[in-house]
């Protein structure tokens, strides 16, 4: 049974902004009860810091519940921490130990610089999406919903590829800061569906180029980004995108303009 | 000089308002919208889809949200789904049905002419974002799937697993990225308004604060759009994202925009319990789950043995024994209130004695574990992960929280504040929901706004007013800046002793017992008075570390806080004046025999808006008479 008032040994980095030398700062708290969550024990360390007249550890955060995609911790190591499938913000002080040293860092990548402390510039994956990551079709040109059908099996894969949430774990996690997990999450969820089959090739080829020209890594199938990804992306989507990549370089048409 | 509400809801059969009022408003012509900006700001559901569209059709649009993506506002958060009346389940479902159960679940407080808009944009809504690419639920001849929801009795929901809002938000925010890509649209992530310029009479810009750098900026334009989600989290715990905020309203509100109905709360039955004093938020549990969960207390008092050693007949599934016809599936202000009543009556379960059951074990007896795992798996995984309990072996333990906010500004049929050129979408309006919002209708009324309601709107005032040229050299804007720097300036140099959160908390904490699930007369007088003080307090004694000049959430969260301060006051106020019960409004001196919520039509039919009259001043309460000529007004029964 873990104590109800853990005590904890924080190694944070600190960094001013993005222009800034940061390093590992030392933290004690105490008073940290198994059921906070990661952020809540950060929020408690915060407000001891305000009380003590100094700047607050800064860290994204939002929803705190899995799905908006902002928490972005380097937890001992891994991204969003030790349990499986889960965001920082869903991962709570039980699965700590009363005395633990745990060790909090920003997202590690060429492509998110550092902002402050454990913030990072993500804008980096808006540009991918602008790229290609959605469908042409402007409001009011749809047709009735049920006129396109979709087999339960394409949706669903669609919809598994869907769940990303744009953190950026799989970035931060790869020894290559590869964002394939990410791109390939977009490019599978349209190349499955039939609303995205018409602009697949251009879709694919766009958003692959503009991933290679912000910086990220190429993939060298370590499978890092599917062992961190909170929501079980799979790197077979990976796959699916290098194919679908492949496919559109040999066979697609050049545009006409 | 005093405001004056008026609705402009169109003349003629309620079928027709709609279609009549489009081909009476001004157009601006395809050549001429590139000449006309559009801020807005907010990027959910609303905010999103109306930025994509008012670019699509050829207008400047500017898009600034606080978050570090338009992709993570907290549209992305809700979980059940969508309605439409697409009756493609066979089951007589039509748009006035889905007209009348909106207006009836929103306890006859809402607009006919804007609900029968919402009804019949409905559809057009899920043929948008099936084109979109959003991976809605199938069935397995390829066809749309449907579930059902609180306070209808046809499935008329659709639904991407629980992540509903996260697709049709995804969807949107594709469609803005699409145009983000094409040069047409300009974004402002990391950045929040904090403050709305007037010139002339009309909304032409707003003040904005970088939350990287620090620096303030003035932005002008001809039309002003706020699509900035509620305002739960006055309530310090609710199921708000931690940034959602009411700053941008409550600060068009202080320049002039009437705000409507600011007691209007909902409190949702089906969140995961309270379980310490560190909780910084509470996690909702998709009502979708009462589809299948069946809810129930122990008969006895104090009865703290483990729910399976409860037998049926020590068992009380109360909404089923109240409630017949819809049982688990009432309306979320009659399943609140009826947890409520439960746990007040020493019925309640947990450690705490606030939370009541919602138990899967019939469900998993009769369709299997991996029948309830594919239609709730997500969420299960979810309770467990927070609460270190598993959902397939013991019943999970639920309870009300703050979920949403029908209030927020008053706005015309239109969707046009009282303040020409400041439009309001999406739940940061009044309208659509009166008292009581139904399942499945936020995700409505937020698209419908941004992607059919606002494009057709706003072109009208575009095109029936001239516009002076302006530029942030204007006194206006010049004195904007400064007043916001002021503001901000004054947070670092108070220097006092608490947090902000210290007092964010003790907010909270005066709302949820005295403005929350049940009021009253004497609670709402004393609350106003400790919010007064809260008030004074805070502006002498919080403290705020770092530095203006740069990221610091503690001052980002000092200029929300004190908005949500002077709100609170608002809303006790109301509340206090508005002497009745009704949907989520509940005065515990006015309800039936049966502890229903009881109305009084005589007197409140009516929309209350607030017109702000200065610091200390009690502000100037309108009405706008609501008339039903179409729906039958009655006392709502879901027996």
């Amino acid at each position: 049974m873990t104590a109800h008032n853990m005590k904890l040994k924080l190694k944070i980095w600190r960094q001013k902004n993005k222009n800034a030398q940061g390093n590992m700062t030392d933290y004690h708290l105490e008073g940290v009860s198994p059921d906070m969550s990661f952020l809540e024990m950060i929020d408690l360390l915060n407000e001891n810091l305000v009380k003590s007249g100094e700047d607050v550890v800064s860290f994204d955060h939002d929803c705190r519940e899995g799905i908006c995609g902002m928490c972005s911790m380097m937890i001992n190591g891994e991204a969003h921490g030790p349990e499986k499938s889960t965001t920082t913000c869903q991962l709570h002080m039980r699965k700590f130990k009363d005395g633990d040293t745990i060790v909090i860092e920003p997202w590690r990548a060429k492509a998110f610089p550092v902002l402050k402390d454990l913030t990072v510039d993500r804008s980096a994956f808006d540009q991918i999406m602008s790229a290609g990551g959605y469908v042409t079709v402007n409001t009011g040109a749809a047709c009735d919903a049920n006129s396109i059908l979709v087999s339960k099996v394409d949706a669903d894969l669609a919809m598994d590829a869907a769940q990303c949430i744009g953190c950026g774990a799989c970035v931060a996690s790869c020894k290559n800061a590869s964002a394939m997990l990410f791109v390939s999450a977009k490019v599978s969820q349209y190349s499955l569906l039939p609303q995205g089959k018409v602009e697949a090739p251009k879709r694919v080829q766009n958003m692959v180029a503009k991933m290679d020209q912000l910086g990220f890594g190429n993939c060298t199938n370590e499978a890092e980004c599917e062992a961190s990804c909170p929501k079980d992306i799979t790197i077979e989507n990976i796959a699916r995108m290098n194919r679908d990549h492949l496919k559109a370089k040999l066979f697609s048409r050049p545009e006409i303009e | 000089m005093s405001l004056k509400l008026d609705s402009k809801i169109p003349d003629g059969p309620i079928q027709d308002k709609w279609n009549e009022h489009k081909f009476h408003l001004k157009i601006v012509n395809p050549a001429n919208k590139r000449k006309y900006k559009i801020l807005i700001v907010g990027t959910g559901l609303a905010g999103s889809s109306a930025a994509a569209s008012l670019s699509e059709m050829g207008y400047q649009v500017e898009v600034f949200c606080i978050q570090d993506s338009p992709r993570r506002a907290h549209s992305i958060a809700a979980q059940g789904g969508i309605n439409a009346a697409k009756n493609y389940t066979n089951e007589g479902d039509s748009v006035w049905r889905l007209f009348y159960d909106t207006i009836k679940g929103g306890d006859y407080r809402a607009r006919e002419a804007n609900v029968y808009r919402l009804a019949s944009v409905a559809n057009n809504i899920i043929d948008q974002c099936t084109a979109q690419g959003v991976p809605f639920a199938r069935e397995y001849g390829g066809q749309l799937a449907n579930r059902s929801f609180g306070g209808s009795q046809v499935q008329r929901t659709f639904y991407a697993r629980g992540q509903t809002g996260q697709q049709l938000l995804l969807g949107a925010y594709s469609a803005l990225m699409k145009q983000y890509g094409a040069h047409k649209v300009k974004i402002h992530a990391r950045s929040e308004m904090v403050d709305l310029i007037v010139v002339d009479g009309k909304a032409r810009g707003i003040i904005v604060r970088d939350v990287v750098t620090g620096e303030m900026s003035s932005h002008y334009g001809d039309a002003v759009v706020l699509g900035t989600g509620g305002y739960g989290n006055v309530f310090y715990l609710s199921t708000n994202a931690k940034g959602s905020n009411t700053s941008a309203i409550w600060r068009a509100y202080k320049k002039g925009a009437a705000f409507g109905n600011p007691c209007y709360t909902q409190i949702h039955p089906t969140c995961i319990p309270v379980s310490s004093g560190h909780q910084s938020k509470l996690t909702l549990m998709s009502e979708s789950l009462r589809n299948d969960g069946r809810v129930w207390v122990p008969k006895k008092e104090h009865d703290n043995r483990s729910p399976e050693k409860i037998s049926d007949e020590e068992r009380d599934y109360y909404l089923e024994r109240i409630y017949p016809s819809f049982g688990n599936l009432v309306p979320r202000d009659v399943a609140s209130r009826n947890a409520k009543n439960q746990c007040d009556q020493k019925k309640g379960v947990g450690t705490t004695g606030l939370s009541v059951y919602l138990d899967f074990r019939d469900a998993i007896k009769r369709d299997g574990e991996s029948a309830v795992r594919a239609r709730y798996g997500n969420l299960f995984d979810m309770y467990e992960r927070i609460t270190d309990e598993n959902p397939y072996k013991v019943p999970m333990r639920i309870y009300p929280a703050v979920h949403y906010t029908m209030g927020g500004l008053w706005v015309d049929y239109n969707l046009m504040s009282s303040i020409p050129g400041l439009y309001v979408i999406g739940e940061a309006n009044f309208s659509d929901h009166g008292a009581n919002r139904l399942g499945a209708s936020a995700l409505m009324q937020g698209l419908a706004d941004g992607y059919f309601v606002l494009p057709n709107t706003i072109g009208d005032y575009l095109a029936s007013n001239k516009f002076e040229k302006i530029d942030d050299k204007h006194p206006e804007f010049q004195k904007g800046l400064k007043d916001s720097q002021g503001r901000y300036k004054n947070f670092m140099e108070i220097n006092g002793k608490h947090t902000v959160d210290d007092f964010h908390r003790a907010l909270g904490k005066v709302m949820w017992d005295k403005v929350g699930m049940a009021r009253n007369k004497e609670g709402l007088e004393t609350a106003i008075k400790e919010i007064q003080k809260i008030k004074q307090d805070f502006w002498k004694d919080v403290k705020v570390t770092g530095s203006a000049d740069g990221i610091n959430s503690e001052l980002e969260k000092a200029g929300r806080v004190a908005d949500f301060i002077e709100l609170g006051e608002l809303m006790a106020k109301d509340a206090l004046l508005r002497e009745e019960s009704c949907g989520g409004h509940f005065r515990e001196e006015h309800q039936t025999p049966e502890g229903e919520a009881k109305r009084d039509d005589q007197k409140f039919s009516h929309v209350a808006a607030y017109e702000y009259q200065g610091d200390g001043q009690d502000p100037i309460r309108h009405t706008e008479q609501l008339k039903f000529e179409n729906v039958k007004i009655a006392q709502r029964s879901y027996k």
